[in-house]
């Protein structure tokens, strides 16, 4: 584990977690959020992440969205180690390579629909022109062309999720982060939104999605199920990867690390 | 392209603060009552100060205006009998004070009375100076009409007068009466010009002309009217014997002023046996004016800047308030990628941006507030240069001042947390 794991194997996968701790600390009690998770994901992969709450499903997703730090483990982004990068430089690779979607939307109210969407853009330094222009296209490829002067507030939650993805997009991310995308919406919806993550697989995105309605899991490729901060199991096309066998590796007593 | 980005930034934070205009308005409203009382405070006092500084530099800046007093003793003596008091400097004192210094341009002596004057059917009582062609070089005034009075008037004894404006029009004296005779006393004198006169106060002297003045050659003074003055005073006669009621001296710069004026008044110490002499330098007053001025200035200046900094605690406030209402648009700034300093940035200009703008406004508040002061009361005013960039400057730095800690509040924000902020 010293040696022979400092770089990634292969040029296909893109995220991969490598004996991941993360540990908070509640009173005199540490508490484990994730207990020594590996995990690899593919480029191209669409990975819904499930568990019950508290399994600790949240604080991956923070972790791979570059949101949050492990306290100890590696984690590799498209073959670089970014566990030991600071602020400034998470920041940079979310403005770069990642794209998020939420379960509240996560619009900013007081800006047009155009606005949220050109937001990235606005941080990559991008002038009005391109910005603009880039919004419009993103707008219209999600439907919300005759939309893009409207606030957030007067859109339905569809819409909304539109948006959302249409501005997870503008950066041209490598992988789009989707924390419960349907949680706030009526089924029908839902599908509508899940139809449209797909269509975005299939352009090549790489998806993790957290859920916990297997209906909405079944949509990606890969279900990946936590439970008290480490894998319980692994289901669909990845299934027989090394991940499974990487997850008992992962049982290992912390001193390892 | 970087000028481009600061603009755009800018738009934003005005946009922003445009999707509230009510608090926007209100936030702002200390900064422009701060500026618009600093700018006003520094104008009320620039102008008062200026006002005095005028009428110092009328004096002059490079003289030094040495008069005659009668000293404490002698004005004991002189309430209780009638009797001939003897003071003052003497036509020897200016000879030998153009004479002994180096740094001396020119001096001017000056015997001054007052005397009945009649020009034709008018007359009133003027102030007659007898003094030197100097005193019309170092009390410069313009003319109205004729010439003044030449050394020629001086060496012939001529009996010539030069008007004032002021006692001119008293007699109804004009252009034409150029060459007409003026009865001073019971003597006949020839009008040969008239000129404009200053009067007023300098700080707390007299400036050396007044508009009654009615100037004739020394030398004819000393002979027509000679050395001695009577004072009729509460029943008792009183009798002054004194050569020159003033001295004007004026040294080549202003810088020598007060080194001659310490040099004279050792040399009149030497000659006079009592202190019957006082020396003003108009300079030193300037200087002393001057510092008022800046004590002035600090103190309303600072009771001033009070209400700036409420105005300024009042903007740091609405800040701290809107970091945590928005704390959710800054988590979702920070998730996307938005780095802690370019919240700081976008914080901060929202501040300096508001301060700014309120202190415009509260510059022509302040601009405003002065034009009417002087209208109304009559009271000079003066904005100048200073008074409009400091309090713009000021504001500027109140905006960052201010700002920064709502703005190092908003990038501390953790972006988890703040997304689940509701």
């Amino acid at each position: 584990m010293m040696d022979n794991q400092t770089a990634p194997d292969n040029g296909h996968e893109i995220v991969r977690l490598e004996n991941a701790w993360k540990t908070y600390q509640m009173g005199t009690e540490e508490v484990h959020a994730l207990a020594g998770v590996n995990v690899t994901f593919g480029k191209g992969d669409f990975w819904a992440i499930m568990g019950p709450s508290g399994s600790g499903k949240s604080t991956m997703m923070n972790i791979l969205g570059c949101l949050d730090r492990l306290t100890s483990g590696s984690y590799y982004l498209d073959g670089k180690d970014v566990s030991k990068l600071d602020d400034d430089s998470l920041s940079e690779l979310r403005l770069r390579y990642l794209g998020f979607i939420f379960q509240s939307f996560n619009l900013i109210p007081q800006l047009s629909v155009q606005r949220n969407i050109e937001l990235p853009l606005y941080y990559l330094g991008w002038d009005a022109v391109r910005s603009a222009q880039r919004a419009r296209e993103l707008g219209e490829q999600v439907g919300l062309g005759d939309r893009l002067n409207h606030r957030p507030t007067e859109l339905s939650g569809g819409q909304m999720q539109r948006t959302a993805i249409a501005r997870a997009l503008a950066n041209d991310p490598q992988v789009i982060f989707a924390d419960e995308p349907t949680g706030n919406l009526d089924s029908a919806t839902g599908v509508q939104i899940m139809e449209m993550l797909i269509k975005l697989n299939k352009l090549g995105k790489t998806i993790v999605m957290v859920t916990h309605e297997p209906d909405i899991a079944a949509y990606a490729h890969s279900r990946l199920h936590m439970k008290d901060g480490n894998i319980d199991r692994i289901e669909g096309i990845h299934a027989s990867n090394e991940n499974s066998q990487k997850h008992r590796t992962g049982h290992r007593e912390p001193a390892a690390s | 392209m970087r000028q481009t980005r600061i603009a755009r930034n800018i738009a934003l934070g005005i946009e922003n603060l445009l999707l509230h205009k009510l608090r926007s308005f209100l936030t702002m409203l200390g900064v422009v009552f701060g500026v618009g009382s600093v700018v006003a405070m520094l104008s009320v006092g620039e102008g008062a100060s200026q006002e005095a500084l005028a009428q110092i530099r009328k004096l002059g800046s490079n003289n030094i205006i040495v008069s005659s007093v009668k000293s404490a003793e002698e004005q004991q003596t002189s309430t209780t009998h009638s009797h001939m008091s003897i003071y003052g400097l003497t036509y020897a004192d200016h000879r030998r004070i153009s004479q002994s210094f180096a740094n001396i341009r020119q001096t001017a002596p000056a015997k001054l009375m007052r005397k009945e004057s009649r020009l034709g059917e008018r007359a009133m009582e003027l102030r007659v100076v007898g003094t030197t062609p100097e005193w019309f070089r170092l009390v410069p005034r313009e003319f109205v009409a004729g010439r003044i009075i030449a050394q020629g008037d001086l060496d012939g004894r001529a009996p010539v007068a030069v008007l004032t404006e002021f006692g001119a029009r008293k007699l109804l004296a004009t252009e034409g009466s150029v060459g007409q005779t003026l009865r001073i006393g019971g003597d006949e004198f020839e009008v040969i010009g008239i000129i404009r006169s200053e009067s007023g106060q300098a700080g707390n002297i007299q400036i050396p002309d007044q508009e009654i003045d009615v100037y004739i050659p020394l030398d004819v003074a000393r002979t027509y009217f000679g050395d001695i003055f009577f004072k009729r005073t509460s029943g008792s006669d009183e009798r002054e014997k004194v050569e020159l009621h003033q001295i004007i001296v004026q040294v080549d710069d202003p810088k020598n002023a007060e080194a001659v004026a310490a040099g004279i008044e050792r040399m009149l110490g030497l000659f006079h046996k009592k202190k019957d002499y006082a020396l003003s330098v108009p300079l030193a007053l300037l200087k002393q004016a001057e510092a008022t001025k800046r004590t002035f200035n600090i103190v309303l200046g600072s009771i001033a800047g009070i209400s700036l900094l409420v105005g300024g605690i009042g903007i740091m406030n609405i800040m701290l308030a809107s970091v945590t209402e928005r704390t959710r648009e800054i988590g979702i700034r920070r998730a996307i990628g938005a780095k802690r300093r370019q919240i700081v940035y976008q914080f901060l200009i929202e501040t300096v941006v508001l301060s700014m703008f309120g202190g415009m406004i509260g510059l022509g508040l302040g601009v405003l507030i002065p034009l009417l002061i002087t209208h109304f009361s009559g009271m000079a005013t003066v904005v100048t240069v200073n008074g409009i960039l400091l309090p713009l400057f000021i504001s500027m730095a109140i905006g960052i001042l201010f700002g920064i800690y709502p703005a190092m509040n908003a990038a501390r924000v953790d972006p988890i947390v703040a997304l689940r902020h509701e």
